[in-house]
């Protein structure tokens, strides 16, 4: 479907597809079976200033917004999300400076984000605090003009690969949620190590890692916005980088069926090619479709962000919620159509199912999705006047 | 540096078809691409550039529509472009083009080096790049796979030969031929594709680069085409058929027919 | 504009746009119209049925000067570490053909020193005379110290025709002479002929990676110059009884070059240098890394060097020395074997003028068999083993 892409739109759509087609496509396989983190494909996407899509000129980047990035994302995610992650994670980092930061902050950190010279990443989660942010227990006590850290975060995208980590931890306990803030860590810094890297079932060119805090000492003015302010800097981070999750969504769904088509026009039983039986044109008419939709969603929402309104929450939820769900369903499906062969590790289908299961996982459940769809329900229901 | 690349727009390889019927190729509809082996030159000009400083042109000769090749080497990275195009070159041979292309390159100030790819991938002559050192009167250096140091003037190089290769050193400026070992030809950046969409290229007339009508195009040219056609058609005259053992069989049969055994 | 349709004779038959090997003519209004591809090769004016194209200029290039002074054929023998490469001697088997049927003498140009035995070979394999330029800077490749003493020569002595090998040397630093003497040069011929009607060198060589072939000639200028693509020609039995000339030659004033050899270096991949062997065992994607260790095994039972395609190289099964296509060499040995090579069009151009191509594939519409002599459709994995087997048995 034409969307009526902009001209800079559609040479970013152009670019990253060619990168994917030509750079990420020919390794995909290998960097899955090694596990290995794609530092070739990154360096690429840096020389083609595609780290920057949504950082403003003055900052270095490129000026777009959500969509542009999405565009992007959606293109690298149709050979490998693994690839695509470790791009867009480096932007979830990135968008706690470009949102709260200082101007000094954000003249140190963003050009080097944008120009890709250094990755970035974001250190919400721990182990005893997934959906229940309020479990945080990693700390930050202010000492004379540094701020000491303690704590660990765990399965940190980028973790150890990164140089720039935007970190939530607590300033005051005692406050429970209100009581986090935010953090700007650079690799390097006395104090803070990496764990190993964790094994996957999928995604697994992507590094995750533990970010560990021993008494990590950092300088008073790498607080990001003021003390206390940790959650809104986070819950406003992910609102924005939701829809990338969607693409990523939408990228993966549409290389499947890309494979999956392919493959049946040419795949040969009872004298003819499986697509000309409709049990299999069925199946790939729900796949096309659920999967349009999604984009249409994704799209819709990242121009909404875009024109930036108040409060996203539900928009960007409901585009991250609804595109996984169609991912997940459209890889497995995909491995149905492809049969034997897709579920053999010849044939890329089956990395893609695995690597599907992610989306409806990070950055939030999908089940949190629709607590915070949810949510903005009763909101907007009270506020309504009878 | 001061680096000037010299490119070719030619038909892409990739995409040419051979009609099964005739044996002949099918060109209807073939895109045009910057010649192959040109990326690697640009990419290479680049990257001196990105070490040493300075700046890199690109340059052709060509019809109006060669200017796209240009505007694929200024996404790349390349600063300023040079198109040479006039009616009175069509039908240069090897000959004129250097030529051509040498005078282009005289109206660039203070060259330190000029970088061409090994040969184009249309008429895979390999004869432009040592005619323009020629023309210029410069050292020439063919086949470099690697640029080891360049400084003081002078520039040492690897330069790929039969049964390996040599390190020759060269004073500059030079004109020399890449071949693709040297390097991985970055895509193009968003920034540099934003460029080449409002770059405006101006053509230069052969009167505008000081051209002798004796010298250029058809007229110019010492060698003639005179003759046209396709391959005879080669292939498909036997098939040996059975299972494996028996195929190998009757291709050792074979080969002892051919005394290769 | 030297070329024209005339419109109310051109039928619009298409014939021209089908055969334009530029894609340069499209049809408008049922009439042929000529595009800026246009390359003025001639093709749409011979194949016009109806003589509706014309070429309304001839080539103003008159004569450069006296032709007829130029006289005698000439090839220059390269030498590499005091050896004389094969090509030369391919050369002078063609050269002496070419100088028969023009009733001309065949002189061979030779650059170094201590080349006396060198010089005498030369006339055994078919030369009447040997120019040998003795400057110890010949030793080594300079581009523009061969080019310096082969243009000398050239204007003292005015060779009719002048042929070099198409290798890394005869392709770097003859078209500098050709430049210097303002003389068409012919790269990479396959053929060479003499025209029946006005004696001119009728020079063949394949284009667009040999899709394509085109016959050039250089009327106007002398000498006509060519280089040959190694393997080609055949060349004579020695023959140790023969006699001729041997002249040093010294150079004009003493030789100089702005660049300087600091270092050979032979690599293993290189030592066997792909374009000049015999018979090459090639592999594709298809093969595999292990895939090679037989290719490599049934080579060396062939007499043979392993070849590949540029996915194979690729992925770091073969170095890229033994790459064959249009990024890598172009050979043409006397027996080609591709096996697992499905045939890119990138890979056939470096390989398909070979003598004979053998080709394996599982796939039977794989467009290697277009170019191949003997097919053998089915699994490389079972027909080289029973190939190596029968083989093995053979030389017992």
């Amino acid at each position: 479907m034409d969307y009526f892409l902009t001209d800079t739109q559609a040479e970013i759509q152009n670019l990253a597809r060619q990168i994917a087609r030509e750079k990420v496509k020919p390794v995909r396989a290998e960097l899955d079976e090694k596990e290995e983190f794609p530092w070739e494909i990154m360096k690429v996407l840096a020389q083609a200033d595609l780290f920057g899509l949504y950082i403003p000129e003055e900052y270095g980047g490129f000026g777009g917004g959500a969509f542009e990035n999405c565009l992007a994302v959606e293109e690298l995610s149709r050979v490998c999300i693994g690839v695509s992650v470790s791009f867009a994670a480096s932007g979830l980092g990135a968008y706690p400076i470009l949102l709260f930061g200082s101007e000094g902050q954000k003249k140190k950190y963003l050009p080097q984000i944008a120009s890709g010279q250094r990755l970035a990443a974001f250190g919400l989660t721990e182990a005893g605090a997934g959906s229940d942010a309020g479990g945080t227990r990693t700390t930050a006590v202010l000492d004379g003009n540094e701020y000491v850290i303690n704590g660990t975060k765990q399965w940190i995208t980028n973790g150890g690969e990164a140089e720039i980590y935007t970190v939530i931890a607590m300033t005051n306990p005692a406050k429970g949620s209100r009581g986090a803030s935010a953090f700007i860590v650079e690799k390097g810094t006395p104090g803070f190590s990496f764990g190993k890297k964790e094994k996957k079932m999928g995604i697994r060119s992507s590094a995750t890692r533990e970010l560990v805090f021993e008494n990590c000492r950092i300088p008073k003015e790498n607080l990001l916005s003021k003390e206390g302010m940790g959650f809104l800097v986070a819950m406003k981070t992910l609102d924005k980088s939701r829809p990338g999750i969607g693409s990523q969504a939408v990228g993966l769904a549409q290389g499947a069926i890309d494979e999956c088509v392919e493959y049946a026009r040419e795949r040969r039983q009872f004298d003819q090619p499986i697509i000309s039986f409709q049990a299999i044109q069925h199946m790939l008419a729900d796949m096309c479709t659920q999967t349009e939709a999604a984009r249409a969603l994704v799209y819709a929402v990242a121009k909404f962000i875009d024109s930036d309104p108040k409060d996203v929450s539900k928009a960007s939820a409901m585009a991250k919620l609804f595109a996984s769900d169609v991912a997940m369903k459209v890889t497995v499906d995909a491995v149905q159509v492809m049969g034997g062969y897709g579920y053999m590790r010849e044939y890329p289908v089956e990395k893609m199912m695995r690597d599907a299961k992610i989306l409806q996982i990070y950055e939030g459940t999908n089940q949190i999705q629709r607590n915070v769809i949810g949510t903005a329900i009763i909101k907007e229901a009270a506020g309504k006047k009878k | 540096m001061n680096i000037a690349v010299c490119v070719k727009q030619v038909p892409d390889a990739s995409e040419v078809k051979i009609d099964k019927a005739t044996g002949t190729m099918v060109r209807e509809g073939v895109p045009a691409i910057l010649n192959p082996f040109d990326t690697y030159a640009v990419e290479e000009a680049i990257c001196l550039k990105e070490k040493h400083g300075g700046k890199v042109t690109t340059v052709t000769m060509g019809p109006p529509q060669a200017g796209d090749v240009l505007k694929h080497t200024v996404a790349m990275g390349a600063d300023d472009v040079m198109l040479i195009s006039d009616r009175a070159f069509a039908g240069a041979d090897t000959w004129a083009t250097s030529y051509t292309l040498g005078l282009g390159l005289k109206k660039l100030d203070s060259l330190d080096l000029v970088i061409c790819g090994k040969q184009a991938i249309d008429g895979d002559t390999a004869q432009v790049g040592p005619g323009i050192a020629e023309n210029l009167g410069l050292p020439f250096v063919a086949y470099v796979r690697k640029i080891v140091d360049v400084s003081n003037g002078k520039m040492k190089v690897e330069r790929l030969i039969e049964d390996g290769y040599e390190v020759v050193e060269v004073s500059l400026p030079a004109v020399i031929t890449v071949v693709k070992e040297i390097n991985t030809p970055r895509m193009p950046s968003l920034k540099g594709k934003m460029k080449a969409k409002s770059l405006e290229i101006k053509p230069l007339s052969a009167e505008a680069i000081g051209a002798e009508a004796e010298k250029i195009g058809l007229a110019g040219s010492p060698t003639k085409v005179m003759k046209v056609f396709s391959p005879p058609p080669k292939g498909n005259r036997e098939r040996i058929e059975g299972t494996p053992d028996e195929q190998a069989a009757r291709l050792v049969e074979k080969l002892k027919g051919l005394k290769i055994i | 504009m030297p070329i024209i349709v005339k419109v109310d004779i051109c039928v619009g038959c298409e014939a021209c746009a089908n055969e334009c090997p530029f894609g340069a003519i499209k049809m408008k209004d049922e009439k042929a119209v000529i595009g800026d591809k246009c390359t003025l090769c001639g093709t749409c004016v011979d194949i016009c049925p109806s003589f509706a194209i014309e070429m309304t200029d001839e080539p103003r290039s008159a004569p450069a000067a006296d032709l007829s002074a130029y006289k005698g054929v000439w090839v220059f023998a390269e030498q590499r570490n005091n050896k004389i490469v094969p090509v030369a001697c391919e050369l002078l088997g063609e050269g002496r053909r070419l100088a028969d049927s023009l009733g001309e003498e065949l002189s061979a140009v030779l650059f170094g020193t201590g080349m006396d035995v060198e010089a005498k070979s030369l006339i055994e394999a078919g030369a009447d005379r040997v120019y040998q330029v003795e400057d110890g800077l010949l030793n080594e490749f300079h581009e523009d110290a061969y080019a310096d003493a082969l243009s000398q020569l050239i204007k003292k002595y005015k060779p009719e025709i002048v042929l070099a090998g198409a290798t890394s040397i005869g392709r770097a630093f003859v078209p500098i002479v050709a430049t210097r003497v303002r003389t068409g040069l012919t790269a990479d011929c396959t053929a060479l002929g003499i025209d029946s009607e006005n004696k001119n060198l009728l020079q063949t060589r394949p284009a667009f990676g040999g899709n394509i072939m085109a016959t050039i000639a250089c009327p106007n200028n002398r000498p006509q110059m060519a280089t040959v693509r190694p393997g080609v020609m055949k060349r004579l039995p020695a023959d140790t009884g023969r006699t001729g000339e041997i002249i040093k030659e010294a150079p004009a004033g003493p030789l100089a070059s702005r660049t300087r050899l600091l270092e050979t270096i032979e690599e293993a991949g290189h030592k066997i240098n792909i374009s000049e062997a015999e018979i090459i065992v090639s592999g594709g994607r298809g093969m595999g890394e292990k895939g090679f260790e037989l290719l490599k095994e049934i080579a060396d039972m062939l007499g043979g060097v392993v070849g590949a395609t540029r996915a194979a190289v690729d992925s770091g099964w073969m170095p890229y020395p033994r790459q064959i296509g249009q990024t890598g060499r172009t050979v043409c040995p006397r027996l080609y074997i591709a096996c697992g090579i499905s045939g890119a069009i990138q890979h056939l151009a470096g390989m398909q003028s070979s003598d004979m191509i053998i080709a394996i594939n599982k796939d039977p519409d794989a467009p290697i068999f277009n170019v191949a002599d003997i097919g053998i459709v089915g699994d490389v994995f079972e027909v080289l083993p029973a190939f190596a087997r029968k083989l093995k048995e053979l030389k017992g």
